[in-house]
């Protein structure tokens, strides 16, 4: 990182304003931000970039923005909402970024607890969301919107359009030179960089404020770790509440000075990915399934040659491409020169479809990762890894370093960091990459972080004999089944979760005498698969209740049992009956986190009937729940629900 | 409905009467559309709903009557006229070309607006290249208004009814038109599809003052966003005022709850 310690004159860069100052300076007229506009890409160099961040911050300053105030940001990723985060540090506030999905409740909450006046948002729905609560949130006095469309006839004087704001915060910058710099001159590198939401799998969501230090040193590490430079693209596509978008996003691309790249929309990332052609590409499990889905629905639609080739030359690359993308010496003359063809024929114009055709660094993280789906992606050739982190640590904890890729763990400490297994089983970090605090949460601080600086992570997990870490499950998670077997749901759910018809699961197993299952089909995948041997349905809760369907899925259930009863360890845990849900796990009704992890413990409670129906051995059972839409209208859905009952496989042997 | 101000009469039908043989179509119908305001236009299946459509951009002559478009008289509109003259619709059974993609399909509703000739077109040369660049970045506005970036490139045949609909709505923008006919803009879509399209339709009508007259079934809709609507029935006009007007109007309810004598 010769680019960050090497400023111009005498001041540390260990402030993000200071980071973004020295860029400006140093690689000026490199693109810092890319955004796809009617059909264009439109570029800003670090230089542009400063003076936007500038003006954003003058104008909030204007408006009564001070040191220590919070300022919220919901939206898409776009251009200026980053740049506002750097804004709010200029002046010394703290930027806390949103889930923009959020029903108005949940935005209640952090609104409240963060003691929020300001907030930049994305567009008239973020707004109206905003004034629907705006009564249970008396602190929130301003709110500013970046795109105007639609919000000509609103007349409360607490909405203002972002567009003003930066030409008041232009006057403002004239008339005071001066202001800017002096407060940028009062940032340390202690201060409260950001807060980060954590997604609240436990229950209410806590403020995790980290420093600008240590944000700036998990950077680092990271961008030491791979060797990035300025010239790498990445797409901004995650949610920037997301600890992973915040330091791939914006904090790597700060200290390392490379250029990120925000969408067109939601829908268009497929093609935006494939147009930037990243460089360096961060996603979280969720996503490569659902390009693997997408990849496999339009094979099968595929002629019966394409066909034929594909699955021919992914066996090849199931066999060998891992090794070689690991440049393993034991692979045979004639398997790499197969995986040569394959390369030119398949894994080329596979990689170019998916958008990875230039990538040099890839990392899964948020969810454990199906080793099969880990497998699939590195066998083609994309140098994808995973890393282990929380909002807490500012992501990346382990990384797992080039050549040493093993699928079953998640690497070693990153450099600088501790990791140690407590005695129960527990992962423990220790290092300058922890948060500073829960934001007026001491006692929950206090929780995390024992007395000798180690922060608890609620993961269970050990290290193998190579020193890398392997991460069974939530420490919670993991149970006993009623015979003393070990019941890991996550392991389980990941197995499933690789079938393409399979969108989600949740295993069900402790203290019980067998393991049963929730599922939820794909709708893409499996709507496909119906519309191809015209099976008519309406919706999902018709499709998932065919028989037909139910037979695919006891197919796949029966193909994860027969892998489990391989090893001796889970060989216990085959999945004895499952039912389909009625209706797609949803983040709005609770039953997901924002970054779309299984709430396990609420799923659990609200369909107790359907688990105790799994257990007492019912047939069918009826179920109505109710559905909250994201404008917080309610609505139902009830079906009944048939329960499989699948075949299990004896224990094998592993074979000698 | 606060900042858009409702303007002139911009389009007065009257007394027109349209029929095919001995069916009588249309009876003696005059009504007005007034500039910038959502004008519906309901009534029960075979009422003349459409017909009416037909007769205001010169699909149908009507055997009588008068039609005074921003002043003009005129007997009948010929579609071509109506066109140029900035009426643009879209059409209850979509009228799309299949094959081509959704920014090929937009574009041709900038047809009207090119000016360079056909050699010119052919090979992409000096004015018709500058030309093309300029419509392209508008018609690349109209897919930024309308949401519908992520099927740009995308063959109209393969998209589902509901965006095949907003594709429709984005060629008759694009002819940047100062009257919008939509004809049953929500027929077939679910409830999320129609809250779009509503959202569209108002959109468009706030942000560029567009006016709109709008034929449709679902009254909930009708209601909602327009600001003022006829009925027909039987060809013959039956009730024209606001959606609570209508709504209070005894001819309209025996109309569509069956009369009770």
């Amino acid at each position: 990182m010769a680019a960050s310690q090497s400023g111009r004159g005498s001041a540390p860069l260990d402030t993000f304003p200071r980071l973004l100052l020295n860029h400006a300076a140093v690689r000026g007229d490199r693109p810092a931000t890319r955004e796809k506009y009617l059909g264009i890409w439109q570029t800003w160099s670090w230089s542009q970039v400063a003076e936007e961040v500038r003006a954003i911050a003058c104008g909030l300053a204007e408006l009564g923005f001070k040191r220590g105030d919070n300022l919220a940001l919901i939206g898409d990723n776009r251009p200026r909402l980053y740049w506002s985060m750097c804004a709010a540090q200029m002046l010394g506030g703290v930027p806390v970024p949103m889930y923009q999905d959020a029903v108005a409740t949940e935005m209640a909450f952090v609104l409240t607890d963060g003691a929020i006046r300001f907030a930049i948002v994305e567009d008239q729905e973020q707004v109206d969301k905003l004034l629907e609560i705006k009564e249970q949130c008396p602190g929130l006095q301003h709110i500013l919107y970046d795109d105007p469309r639609g919000m000509r006839h609103y007349t409360q004087t607490s909405l203002q359009g972002l567009d003003e704001v930066i030409a008041m915060g232009k006057i403002h910058d004239t008339n005071q030179p001066d202001f800017i710099p002096g407060e940028i001159a009062k940032g340390r590198a202690e201060d409260v960089a950001v807060m980060l939401y954590t997604s609240g799998t436990t229950g209410k969501p806590k403020g995790v404020c980290q420093t600008h230090e240590t944000f700036i040193a998990a950077a680092q590490s990271g961008v030491g770790f791979d060797h990035l430079t300025d010239q790498e693209d990445i797409l901004s596509y995650l949610p920037m509440a997301w600890v992973g978008d915040h330091l791939f996003s914006y904090a790597q691309a700060m200290v390392a000075g490379f250029t990120i790249n925000c969408p067109e929309s939601g829908d268009t990332v497929m093609t935006d990915l494939r147009e930037i052609g990243p460089t360096y590409y961060f996603a979280p499990p969720r996503v490569f399934e659902n390009l693997l889905t997408t990849v496999m629905i339009r094979m099968e639609d595929a002629g019966a040659l394409k066909r034929g080739m594909f699955h021919y030359f992914m066996a090849v690359a199931k066999r060998c491409g891992a090794d070689i993308l690991d440049g393993k010496q034991t692979v045979s003359g004639s398997d790499r020169l197969l995986y040569a063809l394959g390369n030119v024929m398949i894994y080329g114009p596979l990689r170019n479809v998916l958008g990875m055709s230039r990538i040099r660094v890839a990392y899964t993280a948020g969810a454990a990762i199906g080793p099969d789906l880990f497998r699939f992606y590195r066998s083609i050739g994309v140098n994808l890894k995973q890393l282990y982190a929380a909002t807490e640590t500012c992501a990346a904890v382990c990384l797992q370093p080039d050549r040493e890729i093993k699928f079953d763990s998640v690497g070693k400490p990153a450099p600088g960091v501790e990791v140690k297994i407590s005695d129960g089983g527990e992962v423990l970090v220790r290092g300058k990459l922890l948060l500073k605090e829960y934001y007026k949460r001491p006692d929950a601080t206090a929780e995390v972080i024992d007395a000798d600086g180690w922060f608890h992570t609620g993961d269970a997990g050990f290290f193998d004999e190579d020193g890398h870490l392997k991460i069974i499950d939530r420490a919670k998670d993991v149970g006993k089944l009623s015979n003393a077997a070990i019941f890991a749901p996550n392991y389980i759910e990941n197995k499933l979760k690789f079938f393409p018809h399979i969108k989600e699961a949740v295993c069900f197993g402790h203290d019980r005498d067998m393991v049963c299952a929730f599922i939820n089909i794909d709708m893409g995948a499996v709507g496909n698969w119906a519309e191809r041997r015209g099976l008519p349905y309406s919706g999902y809760t018709d499709l998932a209740g065919k028989p037909e369907v139910l037979e695919l899925i006891r197919e796949c259930v029966e193909q994860v049992n027969a892998d489990l009863s391989h090893d001796a360890m889970v060989a216990e845990t085959q999945i004895h009956r499952f039912l389909v849900l009625h209706k797609e796990l949803d983040p709005d009704d609770d039953e997901l986190t924002r970054t779309r992890q299984v709430r396990r413990r609420f799923v659990g409670e609200k369909y107790a009937v359907l688990i105790d129906a799994l257990y007492s051995g019912n047939a069918t059972q009826f179920i109505e729940t109710q559905v909250k839409f994201e404008d917080g209208r309610t609505g139902k859905v009830a079906a009944d629900l048939k329960i499989c009952d699948v075949k299990t496989f004896p224990v094998m042997k592993k074979a000698a | 409905m606060s900042g858009r101000k409702i303007g002139e009469v911009i389009l007065d039908l009257k007394n027109i009467s349209l029929s095919f043989g001995g069916v009588k179509a249309l009876q003696d119908i005059s009504f007005n559309v007034l500039e910038h305001e959502i004008r519906a236009i309901i009534g029960p299946n075979g009422a003349g709903k459409s017909s009416m459509l037909n007769v205001i951009n010169g699909v149908y002559t009507p055997q009588q009557g008068e039609i005074i478009f921003r002043g003009q008289h005129h007997a009948n509109m010929d579609s071509y006229g109506a066109a140029k003259a900035g009426l643009a619709r879209t059409f209850q059974n979509i009228a799309l070309f299949k094959g081509m993609s959704v920014l090929d399909n937009i574009m041709t509703g900038r047809n009207l607006k090119m000016k360079a000739n056909m050699l010119q077109q052919a090979f992409w040369f000096g004015p018709a290249q500058r030309e093309e660049l300029e419509h392209r970045a508008k018609v690349e506005e109209i897919i930024d208004f309308l949401e519908i970036q992520h099927i740009r490139k995308t063959p109209v045949g393969r998209l589902p009814y509901g965006l095949q609909k907003r594709v429709d709505l984005a060629r008759a923008l694009a002819m940047e038109p100062q009257i919008l006919l939509l004809d049953e803009p929500m027929a077939g879509m679910n409830v999320e599809e129609k809250q779009d399209m509503c959202r569209f339709i108002l959109d468009v009508n706030d942000q560029f003052g567009t006016t709109v007259v709008l034929i449709e079934h679902d009254m909930g809709v009708v209601m909602d966003i327009s600001d003022r609507v006829v009925v027909l029935d039987y060809g013959k006009k039956i009730g024209d005022g606001t959606p609570d007007e209508v709504r209070a109007n005894p001819d309209v309810i025996s109309a569509y709850l069956g009369a009770s004598h």
